[in-house]
């Protein structure tokens, strides 16, 4: 009974989210929305009994990813409306409805058409609330097995992935450094990129690159007027 | 009411065609890698389930590296938004044609 609620607030909140990540015109209310989802999912997972990868969900989705999809939007400066009233392509939403309904409907029949034999009865791996427990806590050392249910998650994914998926968890090492890598590669700036930009991004350079403040014993009065200005300007900010 | 396996397939199953609609309808290369990430989530809850139901820790494991390749993937996408931003005013997809062949 208590899963059932859960389920029904959880899935309904993610299921929402997702709808607004679609239809919000904002690009930070997608993203707010997205969190939503994100901790709806986590929460699924927790019902499920994966335990760490809710925390994980929530630490590497919700904090890490979207923080750095509002970093960009906030950036760049695209925070601007989209207008969805325009359908760039005629028809094209249209398509993408049916060909989403088509999704939908595979998804669902496949799970329901596998589903109609006799459900298993094997239970969740490390029932975290009652401690009653199949195959996984007794697979760990006896010292370990009282009273740490919820680390035995944790215990088990570990082993796993230290020991079958090793070669994998090496091959992510790698993944992330070269992620690294093209990421300042493909964002720094060089000086000699400065002529491909275009001009309102040009001006932004200019305007922001004199931080030093210009010297107020000019012989031209009106310059000597604008840097005292300046002067005083960056004081206040200071 | 029993919540069994096919639930959670069936909520995974909808937020990943709300994720692939989005993804064909928005122009934003912002929003689209959200409906990218909804999508993955959506695996991800598969990938839980079906470990439960067939009670092995595989699936929680593939759970892990899909977070970490989906990070990678923003890293990498985000940075190719920033890079575009650079040499044209707006961001939209539809604009996006340079290694068009």
């Amino acid at each position: 009974m208590i899963e059932l609620i859960v389920f029904v607030i959880a899935g309904g909140f993610a299921v929402i989210g997702a709808l607004g990540v679609v239809l919000a015109k904002n690009p930070v209310h997608a993203a707010l929305m997205l969190v939503m989802t994100l901790f709806s999912v986590a929460v699924l997972f927790l019902a499920q009994d994966a335990q760490f990868l809710a925390a994980v969900q929530i630490v590497v989705y919700a904090g890490a990813i979207v923080v750095l999809f509002l970093f960009v939007i906030m950036l760049l400066g695209v925070d601007q409306s989209e207008d969805l009233s325009v359908e760039p392509l005629v028809g094209q939403r249209a398509i993408a409805g049916v060909v989403g309904l088509a999704i939908a409907a595979l998804a669902v029949v496949s799970v329901w058409g596998g589903a109609t034999g006799t459900p298993t009865e094997t239970g969740p791996l490390v029932d975290s609330i009652t401690g009653t427990t199949t195959s996984a806590v007794e697979a760990l050392p006896d010292d370990q097995t009282s009273g740490q249910e919820i680390n035995a998650n944790i215990n088990q994914l570990g082993e796993s992935i230290f020991t079958d998926y090793v070669f994998a968890f090496e091959i992510t090492a790698l993944l992330l450094t070269v992620a690294v890598v093209g990421a300042v590669v493909l964002a720094r700036s060089r000086r000699g990129e400065l002529a491909d930009m275009p001009e309102t991004a040009l001006d932004d350079l200019m305007t922001v690159a004199p931080v030093a403040p210009i010297p107020a014993s000019g012989n031209d009065a009106d310059h000597a007027g604008e840097a005292s200005t300046l002067t005083t300007e960056t004081e206040e900010v200071s | 009411m029993e919540i069994t396996s096919t639930w959670y397939l069936v909520l995974a199953a909808v937020i990943f065609a709300i994720g692939a609609v989005g993804l064909l309808v928005r122009r934003n290369p912002l929003v689209m890698f959200m409906c990218v990430e909804l999508m993955l989530n959506s695996v991800n809850l598969t990938f839980v389930t079906f470990g439960r139901e067939l009670d092995d820790i595989g699936g929680q494991a593939s759970v892990f590296f899909v977070l970490v390749v989906a990070a990678a993937e923003v890293v990498i996408g985000l940075a190719i938004v920033v890079a575009l931003t650079r040499r044209m005013p707006t961001v939209n997809a539809d604009d996006i044609s340079a290694l068009r062949g």
